[in-house]
């Protein structure tokens, strides 16, 4: 340590053997510690991370953890995780929509408020935020699809009538009603969990999940034939035959309809 | 005469009072309840004036401040800040490049009263010193977070750092950070003296890194003095930074240059015959000997 002269092989193997033992300690260490981070990865479906939070895997490279967020949210919302609680990476913002929902501030000061830009500044639209997305998780207690006139979750919708909307169809039970479904349109619902918190059931029916639990994604060589046709403005074959539709009645092999045609084989015991 | 029979201080306190034999110690714990209070008279008192955590804060609505170590992390986790960050960063690095990096350790730091307690503890129980991993230790586990932090892309040591997590704890909940800061205080207490903040910490080795050619320093200015009571080797959390100034012959000089040293003046307050003291780094002057003295030899340190 001392004289920086040739070191005698005693010292120089002493010098090996230290940092080996420190290189082989540290290579432990980090081993475990990198098992805690892959741990404190997971993030829980329930737990919302705050408008324009980045993507969690860059979330977590971005949050300093510092609260801040948390400090200027108004309505109690975010909280920050705490050690050894089945939740999010430790010292990072959430909110659990079924206790406090996002209340979609216009001036969005939980993200003027971090300091790192893992609340991303770009985000200047607090109706652009993609927090999570609303489903519709049970339809068998969900009240409207049994008919009755709930709506609460459609009336509470900051983004009324656009992220999600009432869908009218007969209700086949009493014959004479209407079913209003709630439905959820991706593109407008931010994911406050507003539907979430108000849902009267005991147990929400609308629950917000995370993107990557709500949504499908498309296959990428798909293309939805009306779609294409509405934008080449004709069919997207040429020359295509328009064949006779069967209809019932004589002449076609609806067996259904009186002078139906009668094939001359039948498989044995097979009735119509 | 013998000493044997005097506790540690016992002179200091007899030649300059209580107070002035725990001068320092005493402005410490104030300082440290001070920055706590700076942060907690926000959510406990609605008195905002400093909000967030250690991790990064926001000063009366202006000022910044970030950890300089939480924000390297979070550079090698292959984040780039904002400028808020960046500033804050850059503020406390240089606080602590001027006022000595370990400065954090013994002033601000939430964790110091913890093994401060578990280090008195341990002494008043005359326990034996257990384990001690070499003093660099902590540099190698400062490695190991950052090369962990960018191979998982996440800032890896504030995942158990339990510097932020208990000052965020006292702040937002604590969730089961108390049995962290309680395994520490055992671990201080039972199975390594100074084991923590002397052996494994990385924010303290890290700020140890930043405050390394500080300009504040203590000087054992007036070595000549020196008895050899070792009073403030026994106090001192890095005894190994006092030799080379204490025992240094006529041409060394008489400041602690060790960046492990935590300017936290302990020395200064045991010592009765006031070697030391607190100066800059340019002033490696010595104090004229008030009497002859034989210098002693270097002490064994225990």
């Amino acid at each position: 340590m001392s004289k920086p002269n040739a070191p005698s092989s005693a010292a120089r193997r002493r010098f090996l053997t230290d940092t080996a033992r420190a290189v082989g300690g540290c290579a432990l260490a980090g081993t475990g510690l990198a098992y805690l981070v892959q741990d404190a990865r997971a993030l829980p479906a329930e737990a919302l991370r705050p408008p324009g939070a980045l993507p969690e895997e860059d979330f977590l490279a971005a949050c300093i953890r510092c609260g801040l967020c948390v400090r200027d949210c108004p309505y109690d919302t975010l909280v920050l995780a705490e050690l050894g609680e089945d939740g999010p990476a430790t010292g990072t913002p959430y909110f659990t929509a079924r206790d406090v929902p996002c209340e979609m501030c216009d001036d969005i000061p939980c993200v003027a408020a971090c300091p790192t830009g893992a609340l991303d500044p770009a985000l200047d639209n607090i109706d652009d935020a993609k927090m999570g997305i609303a489903v519709l998780v049970d339809q068998e207690n969900c009240l409207n699809v049994l008919g009755l006139r709930c709506d609460v979750c459609y009336r509470v919708c900051p983004v009324i009538d656009e992220a999600i909307t009432l869908e009218l169809s007969h209700n086949e039970r009493s014959g004479h009603h209407a079913i209003f479904l709630p439905v959820v349109h991706a593109d407008r619902c931010t994911g406050c969990g507003m539907c979430e918190k108000s849902c009267v059931l005991p147990e929400a029916a609308i629950k917000v999940l995370p993107q990557r639990l709500a949504r499908a994604e498309a296959a990428e060589h798909y293309r939805k034939g009306w779609e294409e046709k509405d934008a080449r403005g004709a069919p997207l074959v040429d020359g295509l035959i328009d064949l006779p539709d069967r209809l019932p009645g004589p002449g076609t092999d609806n067996l259904a309809a009186p002078g139906g045609f009668e094939p001359s084989f039948k498989l044995p015991e097979v009735s119509q | 005469m013998s000493k044997e029979a005097l506790l540690v201080g016992q002179e200091a306190i007899a030649r300059k009072g209580w107070i002035g034999a725990h001068r320092f110690l005493l402005l410490r714990r104030a300082s440290q309840l001070g920055f706590l209070a700076l942060f907690v008279a926000g959510p406990w008192f609605g008195l905002w004036i400093v909000e967030g955590t250690l991790a990064g804060s926001l000063t009366l609505g202006t000022l910044p401040l970030t950890d300089p170590l939480v924000f390297l992390q979070s550079l090698v986790a292959g984040h780039w800040p904002e400028m808020t960050a960046i500033i804050g960063a850059l503020i406390v690095v240089a606080a602590y490049a001027l006022l000595g990096g370990r400065t954090y350790c013994s002033w601000v730091c939430p964790i110091n009263p913890v093994t401060d307690a578990a280090n008195w503890l341990h002494r008043r129980l005359n326990l034996p010193k257990g384990w001690q991993p070499k003093r660099s230790t902590r540099l190698w586990v400062l490695a190991a977070a950052l090369i962990v932090s960018a191979i998982t892309g996440t800032i890896a040591w504030e995942v158990v750092n339990p510097v932020t997590m208990l000052h965020r704890g006292i702040l937002f909940g604590m969730g089961f950070t108390w049995a962290m800061v309680l395994a520490i205080f055992l671990f201080d207490t039972l199975m390594a003296r100074h084991g923590w903040c002397g052996h494994l910490c990385p924010v303290g080795a890290f700020y140890g890194l930043v405050g390394s050619k500080s300009v504040v320093r203590v000087s054992a200015k007036a070595r000549a003095a020196c008895d050899d009571c070792m009073d403030c080797y026994a106090v001192c959390p890095e005894m190994h930074v006092i030799s080379p100034a204490l025992k240094g012959k006529d041409g060394d000089t008489p400041l602690i240059l060790a960046p492990d040293c935590t300017n936290c003046g302990r020395c200064i307050d045991v010592c009765s015959e006031n070697v030391f003291s607190f100066t800059h780094r340019f002033d490696d002057t010595l104090a004229e000997p008030s009497d002859h003295h034989t210098p002693a030899p270097d002490p064994q340190t225990a």
